[in-house]
């Protein structure tokens, strides 16, 4: 049975990746028991990591996979495409949920009121489900549907927060007006491509768009295109949304939304940019180095020092994450294979970083209850572990050699010496510095002030810790042996600019 | 000029819906207005979708046998779904709003910005939740 099952499913699995969170999400509503929804949610998002494992492993070994949905073939249908590139955001984000959701438990039990829980794992699993979709559709308005499922489960997600504090809700509405113009944009840039081109399926897009550079409906297509998609990731002016959402979401949702949400996005922009529109020349070229160049160096400058200057920690680590998306835009707006391979690179790296400090402050937020500068005085003596993991992701966000925060950078920089930019280097560690003061405010208040006069905290519970360490030991063990993520990153860049090595 | 006028109407429609949905989003306080500026805004882009679809002298896409220009099926479809997305939208952002009434009271966003300016300053004093 299981013998003639494995070969009847493996053709399915580019299907099976988004379409198994799907049908689970309604599942868990109908669930009573919160643990029973719990055990049921974490065993989907295994299953949908060991799928994504499969479809990676099947990429490398034999190249792009294209699935047709039902059998009908594009044009007319809609057809899943899995490459290198895509194949890599779906371990990312498939990964992260399978190591956050054993996290989940405790953590929601804390935060969440007890008849919320079915719904929180409902938007939970859609969220999932939306972000895969994203990554895996080969058809542009079908990308449209997946990232509004996505974000409306998001929204939800981070309105869940306002058990623990009513900003949540008006976090959530910013994030949902936002969410939605950037989504409309790409909407409408998709639109103005399918006027042009008449198809939607971004294969052919990719083949009948490059003819057409001077095209001004092309033109209009492509920045409406960059700034919806710019609202999505947070580039740094569009970034308002963020450090509130991230904030005050549940730590469950923040860890899932901040090493993931920005990162499909990222992967969506990749996408168009690059192999839709080719930009090597004329307006949209232009637009790579005078508008998201400088905005990634502002973004990296100055979203660190707003960094610097927040008291509560997921705030500080949520502008952080604005500085982080500055180095991955910074990697796309060299437009070359050096600067890509470092971009994805990043793509992966920060999502274990941010995963590993969020899931750390959730452990926080589970025992003290207070995640700002003052809840976590004294909390390297009274929780060891929690607080070891803090600061080995704190390394690795700042770029100490040993971990993966280092290796993106490493790559970075070396992208931008290769051009001889290298006062681009210079901003890339200057602002690493700011890390380290941002860090070192965490840092210095766990470990150098006295707890408060009779505060009495326990270790968090293994069922956190240990997804919390999976994680710091991932940014150690990728930092170490950065081999096969280099190579990974590397083939998706090539993919991506089609060149062939 | 005239034609540029006429000959785009379409195009003038939906320019003007856009920007006025988009200035209602930005220019508004009332967090229910702001709903309301979005639905028009996303409103003009099912327009845009629909009317580029239209083929002139093309009608309804029914087989009939007979041989008839037939207006583009696929943009419309497409916007179907994008109406199912718009109205699953307002419906949570209004949900937002009724949350966001009962926690602060107001739906005024300067009032709502003032509160939570007292709230960021309370987090550094150190206010018992």
């Amino acid at each position: 049975m299981t013998a003639g099952l494995i070969p009847s499913v493996m053709p399915h699995l580019p299907i099976l990746q988004v379409v198994v969170p799907m049908l689970a999400a309604p599942l868990c509503f109908l669930m009573r028991r919160g643990t029973v929804i719990w055990g049921f949610t974490t065993l989907v998002t295994w299953a949908a990591f060991a799928t994504s494992l499969a479809l990676l492993q099947a990429t490398l070994a034999d190249g792009t996979i294209r699935y047709e949905i039902g059998g009908w073939a594009p044009p007319w249908g809609i057809e899943y495409v899995v490459d290198a590139t895509n194949a890599a955001v779906l371990v990312i984000v498939s990964g992260i949920a399978a190591v956050v959701m054993p996290f989940a438990r405790r953590s929601v039990e804390a935060e969440i009121p007890a008849n919320q829980h079915g719904l929180f794992y409902t938007a939970f699993l859609l969220c999932l489900a939306g972000l895969l979709g994203v990554t895996i559709t080969g058809d542009a308005f079908n990308v449209f549907v997946f990232l509004e499922i996505s974000s409306l489960s998001t929204y939800a997600l981070v309105a869940a927060g306002a058990g623990m504090d009513r900003r949540a809700l008006s976090a959530a509405y910013n994030y949902l007006i936002l969410g939605t113009i950037g989504a409309t944009f790409f909407v409408i840039g998709v639109g103005m491509l399918y006027m042009v081109t008449g198809t939607l399926n971004i294969v052919d897009l990719s083949e009948r768009v490059p003819a057409l550079q001077d095209n001004r409906t092309v033109h209009v297509a492509f920045a409406f295109l960059v700034v919806g998609l710019g609202l999505k990731l947070a580039v740094f002016p569009l970034h308002t949304w963020l450090p509130n959402a991230y904030a005050y979401a549940p730590s469950v949702a923040t860890a899932f939304l901040a090493a993931t949400s920005t990162k499909v996005s990222v992967y969506v922009l990749l996408r168009f940019l690059f192999m839709v529109f080719e930009p090597n020349y004329g307006f949209m070229a232009m637009t790579l180095d005078y508008v998201l160049l400088p905005l990634a160096l502002v973004a990296m400058v100055a979203a660190s020092v707003a960094a610097i200057h927040q008291y509560n920690i997921k705030r500080l680590l949520a502008y952080s994450s604005v500085a982080q998306l500055g180095y991955i835009v910074l990697g796309i707006a060299y437009g070359s294979v050096a600067g890509l391979t470092a971009s994805i690179l990043h793509l992966f790296n920060h999502a274990l970083i941010k995963g590993a400090l969020f899931m750390a402050l959730g452990c926080v937020m589970l025992r003290v209850g207070d995640v700002t500068l003052r809840g976590v005085r004294g909390l390297g003596r009274q929780m060891p572990w929690t607080m070891a993991a803090f600061v080995i992701g704190g390394l690795s966000l700042i770029g100490v050699p040993l971990t993966v925060g280092f290796i993106s950078k490493w790559h970075l920089i070396v992208a931008a010496l290769g051009d001889g930019r290298w006062p681009i280097a210079a901003v890339i560690v200057g602002s690493s510095l700011l890390a380290v003061i941002y860090v070192w405010k965490v840092v210095e208040a766990a470990y150098l002030q006295d707890a408060p006069e009779g505060r009495v905290v326990r270790e968090a519970p293994l069922s956190m810790l240990v997804p919390t360490w999976v994680l710091v030991l991932a940014n150690i063990w990728f930092g170490v042996d950065a081999d096969f993520t280099v190579e990974v990153a590397r083939t998706a860049a090539m993919g991506l600019l089609r060149v062939t090595p | 000029m005239l034609e540029l006028i006429l000959g785009k109407y379409n195009y003038w429609i939906i320019v003007v819906l856009m920007m006025t949905g988009l200035y209602i989003v930005v220019a508004r306080g009332n967090l229910v207005k702001k709903i309301i500026g979005l639905n028009v805004f996303q409103t003009s882009v099912f327009l845009f979708y629909i009317s580029l679809a239209k083929v002139t002298g093309g009608t309804a896409p029914i087989l009939t046998g007979k041989d008839e220009t037939f207006s583009n099926p696929l943009p419309h479809v497409l916007i179907l779904t994008a109406i199912v997305v718009s109205i699953a939208t307002t419906a949570l952002g209004l949900a937002i709003v009724v949350r966001i009434r009962e926690a602060y009271d107001t739906i005024e966003e300067d009032e709502i910005h003032e509160m939570e300016r007292v709230d960021l300053a309370s987090d550094r004093e150190g206010r018992e939740p």
